[in-house]
C-alpha cells in the first residue's frame, strides 16, 4: 500500500507526480492572472481596494478590474515612480492602492519611492510585481525580475510573499488586503501548475510542509514548489524520504519551520527562482549559521543574466529545475554526519 | 478650526515669527537647511494661518485639506509653522535633528504630528499629494491638496510624471507651489540645469499657471485662494522667491542651502528679521 507523504494537494497532482507528467498534464495558470482574478472578488468585496496600474494593465489583466471597477482603476501610464508615491498618499487616506507593474520595475526603478515613501512610513500599499524571476522567459533579461526578493528584503518593513501556484496567489492577495501596511506580492509571467486549492492553509508568515520526509528538507518559493515537488518524487525513487516546505512568505520568515526541518532532517536544500544573493537561500542560511549549521545549498540563479527562452528551458539551463534540486539534495545527504 | 483666518498683515507678522523659528532651530541643531526654509516661510505661514482647513488638535482629520513639503529638507519652515499653529509645544524645536526628537531631519509623518507625508528623497511629493487627491475624488471628499516642490528638485524625471498625471486626472482639489528660489545644492539651477520658462512648462503640461512674488503677502493669498477655487484643472503657482530671505548675508547666496548658522550669525540674522 501506498503512504501519502503529500499535504494540501489537489490530488490530481499526486497521481501526476509519481506519473512525472506534472507539466505534460497539469492545469496550469500564470499567476499574474490568478492575482487579477483574486483582484475582482476583492473589488467586489473591499470598496477601499484600488488597482494602480503602468501600462502593462492587459498584460496582468487588471484591465478586468479596471472594466468592472473604473472608478477605482488608475493607469498612469510608464510612469513607475508616480505610481508608486502616488499610492503612498492614497494609502493615507484610507484607501488600499494595489500598485501593478512587472518585478523589475517595482523593485528597481521605483525603489526610491517604494523605500521611502512606502515602507520608512510604513503605508497599507500592495505591490504587485509580475514577471518576477527568470519567468518572462521570452522577453529576456530586462523583463526578469531576478533580483526583486534580495531587493526587498533589505527594505526594512517589508513582508515579501511569493505564492507557487493560481490558488495560493489568490490566498496570499486576500491575506494581503487584510494586512494593514507595505506588502510586496511576487507573480509568475509563464504558466505554472496549479497544484493546490482554495482549501489550502494560507497565513502570512506560517510556511507549510507540503511533502513529509526525514532524510533531508528542501525549502522552496513560488515556481520552485513545483520543481522541488518533482524532485522529492525522483529521489523517493531512490529510496530517500525527502520533506518539501512552501515557503511562500520570504519574509517575515517562518524561522521556526526551518529550525524543525533543521533538527528533524538534518539537511536542508533552498530552492528560489532568483539570483542566490540576498534571497531565500541567504534567509535560510543566515538562520541555520547562528542556530544551527547542518549541510545546506543553495538553488538560485548564479552571478549571471539569463537569455530569452522557453520557461522551462531556462529553468534547465541556469541550474533551476527538478535535477538540479535532486543533485543538491543527494549533496547535502551525503555530508551529513 | 480654533483660530480665525489672519489678516495679510497679521500674516506678514507670523510670517516674521515662523523665519525667526527656523534660525533658532538650525542654529541650535548647529545643522539644517535655512536657505530653502526662509524662502518658503511666506507661503508656508498663508496655508497654515489663512488657507488650509485644519484642526491642529485633530491632526489625522480626514476631512483636512493636507500639505506636503516635497522639498523636505526645508522642513524647519514646517516644524516651525505647525508649533506656532499648535500642533505640538514650541519646546520641540530645540530637538530638532536630535536623537529621540519628534522632528527629524527630514519630515516623517509617524514621528510628528500635523505631518502629511514622510519626504526628504525629492521628487516624491508631488506624486504623493497627486494619490491624496485622487482619493479625494474617488471619496467625494472637499478637501485641497497643497505641494510645494523646489525647482532643484523639479529636475527630477518623477517631478514631470506627476506633473502629466494631475491635469490628466483633472485634479482641481491638488495646487502646487514652485518655490523657485533659483539656487539648489551646489550652485545656481540657471547653470546647473535650468528649469526655464517654468511657466511655460506647466502650462503645457496643463495646468492653471499663475506666477507670483512669493514674498509679497496679498498676492500669495491671492493666489493660494484662486487656487483653491479653480475648477477643472490643478494649479501650479510659481513663487519666484529669494533663498535665505529676510537674512542678508543669506539671501541669494548658496552656501546657506545646507549650512547652519553659528550663534553669532544667528544674533544678527534675528536681530534683522525682527527690525
Amino acid at each position: 500500500m501506498t503512504i501519502n507523504y503529500y499535504h494540501h494537494l489537489r490530488p490530481e497532482i499526486v497521481s501526476l507526480l509519481a506519473a512525472d507528467d506534472l507539466f505534460a498534464k497539469a492545469e496550469q495558470q500564470p499567476t499574474r492572472y490568478s492575482y487579477a482574478e483574486a483582484m475582482l472578488e476583492l473589488g467586489e468585496k473591499n470598496p477601499k481596494v484600488v488597482v494602480l496600474d503602468a501600462d502593462v494593465s492587459k498584460s496582468i489583466k487588471t484591465n478586468e478590474f479596471a472594466d468592472k471597477f473604473p472608478d477605482r482603476s488608475f493607469n498612469f501610464g510608464v510612469a513607475e515612480q508616480n505610481m508608486m508615491a502616488a499610492a503612498a498618499g492614497m494609502a493615507t487616506t484610507g484607501l488600499i492602492p494595489f500598485a501593478t507593474t512587472y518585478a523589475v520595475f517595482a523593485s528597481m526603478r521605483a525603489l526610491d519611492m517604494v523605500r521611502n515613501s512606502i515602507h520608512y512610513p510604513k503605508l497599507n500599499v500592495k505591490i504587485a510585481a509580475s514577471h518576477s524571476g527568470i519567468t518572462p522567459g521570452p522577453d529576456g533579461v530586462t523583463h526578469q525580475g531576478q533580483e526583486d526578493l534580495s531587493i526587498m528584503r533589505a527594505i526594512a518593513n517589508s513582508t515579501i510573499i511569493a505564492p507557487a501556484d493560481p490558488a495560493t496567489t489568490k490566498l496570499a492577495v486576500w491575506a494581503a488586503a487584510e494586512y494593514d501596511g507595505p506588502v510586496y506580492l511576487s507573480f509568475t509571467r509563464d504558466p505554472v501548475p496549479a497544484i493546490f486549492d482554495l482549501n489550502y492553509p494560507f497565513e502570512i508568515g506560517k510556511a507549510v510542509t507540503v511533502r513529509d520526509g526525514t532524510d533531508a528538507t528542501i525549502i522552496a518559493l513560488r515556481d520552485l514548489v513545483v520543481q522541488s515537488l518533482i524532485a522529492a518524487e525522483h529521489l523517493a525513487a531512490q529510496g530517500l524520504n525527502v520533506r518539501v516546505i512552501d515557503c511562500h512568505t520570504l519574509k517575515p520568515l517562518d524561522v521556526d519551520a526551518v529550525l524543525a526541518a533543521a533538527s528533524e532532517t538534518g539537511a536542508i536544500v533552498t530552492a528560489e527562482n532568483n539570483i542566490f544573493f540576498g534571497g531565500l537561500g541567504s534567509a535560510v542560511a543566515e538562520v541555520l549559521v547562528e542556530n544551527n549549521p547542518i549541510p545546506m545549498k543553495r538553488i538560485g540563479v548564479r552571478d549571471t543574466f539569463a537569455e530569452s527562452g522557453p520557461y522551462l528551458d531556462l529553468l534547465d539551463k541556469y541550474g533551476l529545475s527538478a535535477r538540479h534540486i535532486e543533485a543538491a539534495v543527494e549533496d547535502v545527504i551525503a555530508r551529513k554526519q | 478650526m480654533s483660530q480665525k483666518p489672519m489678516s495679510v498683515e497679521e500674516l506678514e507678522k507670523m510670517a516674521v515669527i515662523i523665519r525667526c523659528d527656523i534660525i533658532d532651530m538650525i542654529c541650535t541643531a548647529a545643522a539644517g537647511h535655512p536657505g530653502g526654509s526662509l524662502s518658503a516661510a511666506d507661503v508656508v505661514t498663508a496655508l497654515y494661518f489663512r488657507i488650509m482647513r485644519i484642526d491642529p488638535k485633530n491632526p489625522g482629520w480626514p476631512d483636512r485639506d493636507r500639505f506636503i513639503l516635497s522639498k523636505g529638507h526645508a522642513c524647519p519652515v514646517w516644524y516651525a509653522a505647525l508649533a506656532e499653529r499648535g500642533y505640538f509645544d514650541k519646546s520641540h524645536l530645540k530637538t530638532l535633528r536630535q536623537m529621540g526628537s519628534i522632528l527629524q531631519g527630514h519630515p516623517d509623518m509617524r514621528k510628528t504630528p500635523g505631518i502629511d507625508m514622510t519626504a526628504g528623497s525629492l521628487g516624491h511629493g508631488l506624486s504623493a499629494g497627486l494619490g491624496m487627491a485622487l482619493s479625494g475624488k474617488l471619496q467625494q471628499k472637499d478637501y485641497h491638496v497643497f505641494v510645494i516642490i523646489g525647482d532643484g528638485e523639479s529636475q527630477e524625471g518623477s517631478i514631470w510624471e506627476a506633473s502629466m498625471a494631475a491635469p490628466n486626472f483633472k485634479l482641481d482639489n491638488l495646487t502646487a507651489i514652485l518655490d523657485y528660489n533659483h539656487l539648489q545644492n551646489d550652485y545656481s539651477v540657471d547653470d546647473i540645469m535650468p528649469i526655464h520658462p517654468a511657466v511655460d512648462k506647466w502650462r503645457a503640461f496643463g495646468w492653471h499657471v499663475l506666477d507670483i512674488d512669493g514674498h509679497d503677502m496679498a498676492q500669495v493669498v491671492a493666489a493660494l485662494e484662486e487656487a483653491k477655487s479653480h475648477k477643472g484643472k490643478p494649479t501650479m503657482i510659481v513663487a519666484n522667491t529669494v533663498k535665505g530671505k529676510g537674512v542678508s548675508y543669506m539671501e541669494n547666496v548658496c552656501e546657506w542651502h545646507g549650512r547652519a548658522p553659528c550663534q553669532e550669525e544667528a544674533d544678527q540674522a534675528l536681530e534683522e528679521l525682527r527690525r
